[in-house]
């Protein structure tokens, strides 16, 4: 009776058309989550070291050396957490909006031993310090050849998980004859449609250029060539992170908080305006590098202030969306909606903070990408504060924030009180470790600290001696961090094998009763395809074929500066 | 679409729109563009290429200086030569690699650039105030990278 009565509930909680998730499906899910939240572990006490070493009162034990410490935190958190958790995340969503067969599973298993495989032979090499190189892997320091076909196997393994997705989405449509796709499964086709596309040219700079040259095969590399490989998939990969927790904001946490969503029309419309600029931007990370046209790097500049608007779409969409609820649940005056915003529910607290951060997050992005300002702050520590509120603030207290519903979902328990509570903490020490840490970075960048550097003293000079207190500053916010790391990976175990046993919500928001239309033409993905591809070869093509026919003579690889002999 | 939501479109487009024309007005109008010089030169052949076969510090004009350097690790070579120069002085860096990429920034400026390898990368900055200025690599290029360093007096 009791069984009968909670899968009545379970009916009722949750909508039409969102699907149960299987076994067999949840074990999937969920083995991308636990690679995820070691990653998380391993990558956090990497970022405690260097924090540690760049106060100038610890040295690393046993003659490791900082910069394999740095490309370690840079790999498994920016590359393998973020790739496994996004991956375990789309799966998800589309199981529960579209479905999956039991051969489109099975592929998808592929998918994640192929990543799988690759990570531990990049982590290998990395521990073996044959490829200090960092996560940029910028030529001509030659890592062992291992490193980088690990990293191709870990994107190969990306693209075989998407064309999971689109085949799921294919599947969908040919029994859904008219009918619009679901906008979690149309948001998730457009990640890995970015993803994909972007994520060729590292993989031609990886498999063309990087492999043959660390290989012997090949004498010399083209550098300038590389790294504007490099950066046409580099831009792109932060919005890779940002999409999912975009994705979450659209459309999950209207549901947590009892409304609907804004505009399903204007949801998918941002999506597509991120598809169309995320990827012809590549520029605004080379603008002080010589070779380079100088009008093509503006003509990008403008390109990736193009990006801001869905932004902006996104945060007028949210933000309407609480004052509707607010209001229609009777909260009145200017701001007396803000009220009913359940702040003491985690799963709208951590991902809200996140947003909040997205503020001075996106104000710096344009500064950055602000081409003479971009001077001031380039390869200093400004930046690493920069992205440290983007993508480890915003991205991770969303991903947090997913977690917390979306893992107990899958494996049949339930987020308890208790666990809500200490959720709320982690999210709140999270906040001030990363104010603390990422002010102090803001700050120490401006007086022209650099980033990805060891301690120095620089000889003694005045200017230098005046970053070391923001050195230690870092030191304090990243500690407070990696308090919040452990909180979370601890919260992470208690939902995967110990909380109680039960059913958790996956909640997905619907439209308003009397909601516009969608219009059809969103489903037209030759045309958003096109339009993307027509974009790239405009900001590309013409600098490139420059960068080629002006190409000088090619480097040779330098291993000993990184410590291979 | 909702008239709130119009405005707040309008209003960000606007001031993007704003923050480019400036942008575009400083980089053209004002030549303030970032370094881009387009130069290559041989990587295996620095030494015996001019004018890195001379690296050093060399008078141009009134108050106008040269200083030709080249990028090596761990180090800014300028052929030994101390890098002093009156105020007011006008100083172009004519600078490439021998070996990887490295960063070159003096902190306190807005001089800052990517000194790479097969390129010649040229920045001019004029000193006005008198004081020590930092010089560091602040692009990864191996493990000694915290060490490269060097110093500009103004007088």
């Amino acid at each position: 009776m009791a069984i009968k009565n909670l899968r009545e509930k379970i009916n009722v909680s949750e909508a039409v058309g969102s699907l149960p998730i299987q076994k067999p499906e949840a074990k999937l899910y969920m083995s991308f989550m636990y690679v995820a939240f070691i990653s998380l572990l391993i990558g956090g006490l990497m970022g405690l070291l260097q924090v540690f070493v760049r106060s100038g009162k610890f040295t690393l034990p046993w003659g490791i050396d900082y910069y394999q410490v740095l490309t370690v935190h840079g790999v498994i958190l920016g590359l393998v957490l973020t790739t496994y958790f996004i991956i375990g995340f789309h799966f998800s969503v589309m199981g529960k909006t579209v479905g999956i067969s039991e051969k489109q599973r099975k592929v998808a298993w592929f998918a994640f031993w192929t990543m799988v495989v690759g990570t531990v032979m990049t982590a290998v090499t990395i521990l073996l310090g044959e490829a200090s190189v960092l996560y940029t892997f910028y030529a001509p320091l030659r890592a062992h050849p291992a490193f980088y076909i690990g990293l191709a196997l870990v994107i190969i393994g990306s693209w075989v998980a998407g064309f999971v997705n689109w085949h799921q989405l294919a599947v969908w449509k040919k029994k859904h004859p008219g009918e619009k796709s679901p906008l979690l499964a149309f948001m998730v086709t457009i990640n890995t449609v970015m993803w994909f596309i972007a994520s060729l040219g590292v993989a031609i700079a990886v498999l063309i250029q990087f492999i043959p040259w660390s290989l012997g095969w090949a004498e010399t590399i083209n550098v300038l060539v590389s790294r504007t490989l490099f950066w046409y998939f580099g831009h792109p990969l932060v919005y890779f992170w940002l999409l999912p927790a975009y994705m979450a904001w659209y459309a999950i946490i209207p549901k947590i908080i009892g409304g609907k969503i804004f505009s399903d029309s204007l949801a998918r419309m941002s999506f597509v305006l991120f598809l169309f600029f995320s990827i012809p931007v590549g520029f605004h990370h080379q603008l002080t590098e010589p070779g380079i046209d100088p009008t093509w790097k503006f003509i990008q500049v403008v390109l990736t202030m193009m990006v801001v608007i869905p932004s902006l779409m996104t945060a007028f969409s949210l933000f309407a969306t609480f004052e509707i609820t607010g209001r229609r649940k009777g909260f009145k005056g200017l701001f007396g909606w803000l009220k009913h915003l359940p702040w003491k529910d985690v799963r709208f607290l951590a991902p809200f903070i996140g947003m909040l951060a997205f503020i001075p997050g996106g104000a710096g992005g344009i500064i950055n990408a602000s081409h003479q300002m971009n001077s001031l702050v380039h390869n200093t520590i400004w930046v690493t504060g920069h992205f440290h509120l983007t993508v480890a603030t915003t991205v991770m207290l969303t991903f947090f924030g997913i977690s917390y519903w979306l893992v107990p979902h899958l494996t049949g328990r339930t987020l308890t009180p208790k666990l809500n509570k200490l959720g709320i903490i982690q999210s709140i020490v999270w906040t001030i470790g990363m104010s603390i840490m990422s002010g102090a970075m803001h700050i120490q960048g401006l007086l022209g600290g650099p980033r990805r550097s060891s301690f120095s003293e620089y000889g003694g000079t005045e200017q230098a001696s005046e970053w070391i207190g923001y050195q230690m500053a870092q030191a304090v916010g990243g500690t407070i961090l990696f308090i919040g790391i452990i909180l979370m990976v601890y919260i992470f175990v208690k939902l995967a094998w110990f909380a109680p046993k039960g059913h958790e919500e996956f909640p997905i928001a619907e439209e308003e009763d009397d909601a516009e239309p969608t219009p059809s033409y969103f489903e037209n993905w030759k045309l958003w395809i096109a339009i993307t591809i027509a974009l790239i070869l405009f900001a590309y093509t013409i600098p490139f074929i420059d960068i080629i026919q002006n190409s000088p003579a090619g480097s040779v690889p330098f291993d000993w500066p990184i410590g291979r002999y | 679409m909702h008239r709130h939501e119009k405005i707040w479109l309008t209003l960000s487009s606007l001031m993007i729109i704003g923050f480019l024309v400036l942008a575009g007005y400083q980089a053209f109008a004002l030549e303030l563009g970032p370094p881009s010089h387009k130069e290559t030169i041989d990587p295996q052949k620095v030494d015996e290429t001019a004018p890195f076969n001379e690296p050093g510090v060399y008078q141009t004009g009134e108050n106008e200086y040269e200083v030709v350097m080249i990028g090596q690790v761990f180090s800014f070579n300028a052929g030994g030569d101390e890098l002093v120069f009156p105020a007011g002085s006008t100083v172009t860096f004519t600078m490439t690699s021998k070996d990887v990429v490295h960063g070159f920034q003096i902190a306190g400026t807005n001089v800052n650039t990517m000194v790479m390898p097969g390129y010649v990368q040229k920045v001019t900055q004029t000193f006005d105030s008198p004081g020590e200025y930092l010089i560091l690599c602040n692009e990864y290029c191996g493990s000694g990278h915290q060490l490269m360093a060097s110093t500009i007096t103004i007088e």
